[in-house]
């Protein structure tokens, strides 16, 4: 059975539509115009124990509402949801204490005190034994080489030493399922790299389920086997990393490295031309023309090199995104057209 | 099911009370100044009746010369007892910053660690609390002692019976709790409106005149015109509210102001507003996390 079965899961909810002006304002006292947004609009996902799974998407696509409901933050409008049997929303202490959640800098930490005390208390609220508590507050400590700072005040802490407080904070209870709101957000790149190998390890040697939330390509891609994009409230893509880009793209990136005697102008007429840069020279063909085009292009020029490749994860991505929005708008015209 | 908080063990909220206790001692700095400010307005006060009573006093000698004159029943000795006393009972019931404090969390989305912990948030906050005010009155005990060592003249009828004094010191247990609660309710308030600074002070407004804090409320009128109302006996009307427990009452007890049945009476309605509060917090958390996890958190 998998540890986390979500069925059609909705979420929607109304926030006030805020006219411009000062009029306007003063009417809202009175009178409010509400818009409901359908941040999670019918999710089905299921992840198998020991999974690490990364949800991708731009803002405001649904994300973090999708851990908050998992984490029993918030109701869903309707839907069904069960993480290691248990219904989140029903906030039962035996859930709470299997689970827990990392959202961003929200502190779970005692800000003016040092973050062994905030440990401690954790021990206390979770009921964590207490050899068990000391083995556990080690090992992660050591491994975030973060020992010779828990005697001192939160407040006092780099934003980075503070993320990695706040991850320890939420493991000292070993968690089966582990959710990361985007864990490293803000982080310079060395804490980045210090947080993803933690993560790395930490989930290997466990074997525990981690969602994670991020809009750094790089976590993802050092973490996760599985990619969910959501946008718009919905499972857009559920596969590999490497999947997106057959799914979303069907170009190749050509690079050619011409002679010098070999002259460019033909291809400043090429519609994908990426840039030019004598004697190298990139565009953007479709895939099944690669073959035809490679072996045309070598008969009649003088071709010192050629590097064929998948555009970068980022672009295909970022207009798979842009794909999602651009349907939407057709479908919301469409739907214009037919109420008219 | 939603926790009711009672089901964590007590080694926890020890532990916590522990913390909250550490956590106010990082800031002893401010203590032993804030506590003598703390009678600063009080020292006004005294002046202030000082010159009343010299201003009715019969012959016009100094007052310390004139024990008798009375106003409302309050010799002038009992008029400075009676504001030392209210700044042991605000000791107790005041709360500063637990509602905006409340309504920040609630504001800033940090509400949700109580969602996801195994840990109820009143209870954590009323500990945390009684933590702070007994660091508090560890360390205020010094000036107190002295500032009433210096106006032990005033206490003219000197200590009041066991059975008073123990009456005094219930009521300053139930006037703390009756103020944790009712600021609590105040500050939940906030799952509604998110902002709770105007309500704060309407509450502040009251609680100055009908809490005994500005001055004794048998000052107050008995048949007050107001509006082409009235007559209107006030003071039957702060019977009837819990304000004057946060202030006046326990030092009216002190004082002697109120006796044998009516004492206790004041008691019982006393046990009564502490229970309205503590019932009345507890819904307003489940409705309030009820609407903030179905409006999005």
């Amino acid at each position: 059975m998998a540890i986390i079965e979500i069925e059609n899961l909705k979420k929607s909810y109304r926030v006030y539509q805020k006219k411009e002006g000062i009029l306007a304002s003063l009417g809202g006292l009175f009178k409010r115009e509400y818009r409901e947004i359908h941040a999670v609009a019918g999710i089905d996902l299921q992840v198998e124990q020991g999974e690490f799974v990364a949800f991708l998407g731009p803002n405001g696509a649904g994300k973090t509402t999708t851990l908050k409901l998992l984490s029993g933050v918030i109701n869903p409008s309707s839907g069904s949801a069960k993480v290691m049997g248990f219904t989140p929303w029903r906030r039962e202490n035996a859930y709470r204490r299997k689970f827990a959640l990392v959202m961003g800098q929200k502190n779970q930490l005692w800000w003016d005190l040092p973050a062994n005390e905030s440990f401690r208390l954790h021990q206390h609220i979770y009921g964590v034994d207490p050899t068990e508590f000391k083995r556990t507050q080690d090992e992660i400590t050591e491994l975030l080489n973060v020992q010779h700072l828990l005697g001192q005040p939160v407040r006092e802490l780099s934003l980075g030493e503070r993320m990695k407080m706040e991850l320890i904070a939420a493991l000292l209870h070993r968690p089966e399922v582990l959710f990361l709101d985007e864990p490293t957000i803000g982080l310079d790149v060395v804490a980045q790299h210090n947080i993803q190998q933690f993560l790395k390890h930490y989930q290997q040697e466990r074997k525990i389920t981690i969602l994670l939330t991020s809009h750094y390509m790089k976590d993802v891609a050092a973490l996760c086997k599985r990619v969910v994009i959501i946008a718009d409230g919905l499972i857009q893509y559920d596969g590999s990393l490497e999947g997106i880009v057959d799914r979303f793209s069907s170009d190749k990136i050509i690079t050619l490295q011409l002679a010098e005697t070999e002259s460019f102008d033909d291809f400043q007429n090429l519609d994908d031309v990426i840039e030019i840069e004598p004697p190298k020279v990139k565009f953007r063909v479709q895939r099944d023309d690669v073959p035809k085009l490679l072996s045309r292009i070598l008969a009649s020029r003088n071709v010192e090199d050629i590097i064929v490749e998948d555009p970068p994860l980022e672009d295909v991505i970022a207009s798979a995104f842009s794909q999602v929005e651009q349907n939407r708008s057709d479908a919301d015209s469409l739907h214009a057209e037919a109420v008219s | 099911m939603e926790s009711l908080g009672l089901t964590v063990r007590p080694v926890t909220w020890w532990h916590f009370f522990q913390v909250s206790v550490n956590e106010r001692l990082v800031y002893r700095g401010d203590f032993i100044l804030g506590t003598l400010m703390r009678f600063l307005p009080t020292l006004t006060q005294i002046f202030l009746w000082w010159a009343i009573y010299d201003s009715v006093a019969t012959n016009p000698t100094a007052v310390g010369d004139a024990p008798d004159t009375q106003i409302a029943g309050f010799r002038y000795g009992d008029m400075v007892a009676y504001y030392l006393l209210v700044t042991i009972s605000r000791a107790f019931s005041s709360m500063p910053g637990l509602s905006s404090g409340i309504a920040l969390q609630v504001r800033e989305g940090e509400i949700k660690k109580f969602l996801i912990q195994p840990v109820d948030m009143l209870g954590c906050l009323l500990l945390q609390r009684i933590a702070h005010k007994l660091v508090y009155y560890l360390m205020a005990t010094l000036p107190f002692a002295l500032v009433f060592f210096l106006c032990r003249g005033f206490f003219i009828d000197g200590w009041p019976d066991a059975e008073i004094l123990a009456v005094f010191f219930v009521s300053l247990i139930l006037g703390f709790l009756l103020g944790f609660f009712l600021e609590a309710c105040i500050g939940l308030v906030s799952f509604w409106f998110l902002e709770v600074t105007s309500l704060m002070f309407i509450y502040m407004l009251m609680n100055f005149f009908l809490s005994g804090h500005m001055f004794p409320l048998d000052l107050l009128p008995t048949d007050l015109q107001i509006l082409g109302i009235g007559p209107l006996n006030l003071r039957i009307v702060v019977d009837f509210v819990p304000f004057k427990y946060l202030a006046y009452f326990p030092a009216a007890v002190f004082l002697g102001k109120v006796e044998g049945a009516e004492m206790y009476q004041g008691l019982a309605v006393l046990v009564f507003w502490v229970m309205f509060f503590i019932v009345l917090s507890r819904i307003m958390w489940w409705r309030g996390v009820k609407r903030y996890s179905g409006f999005g958190g």
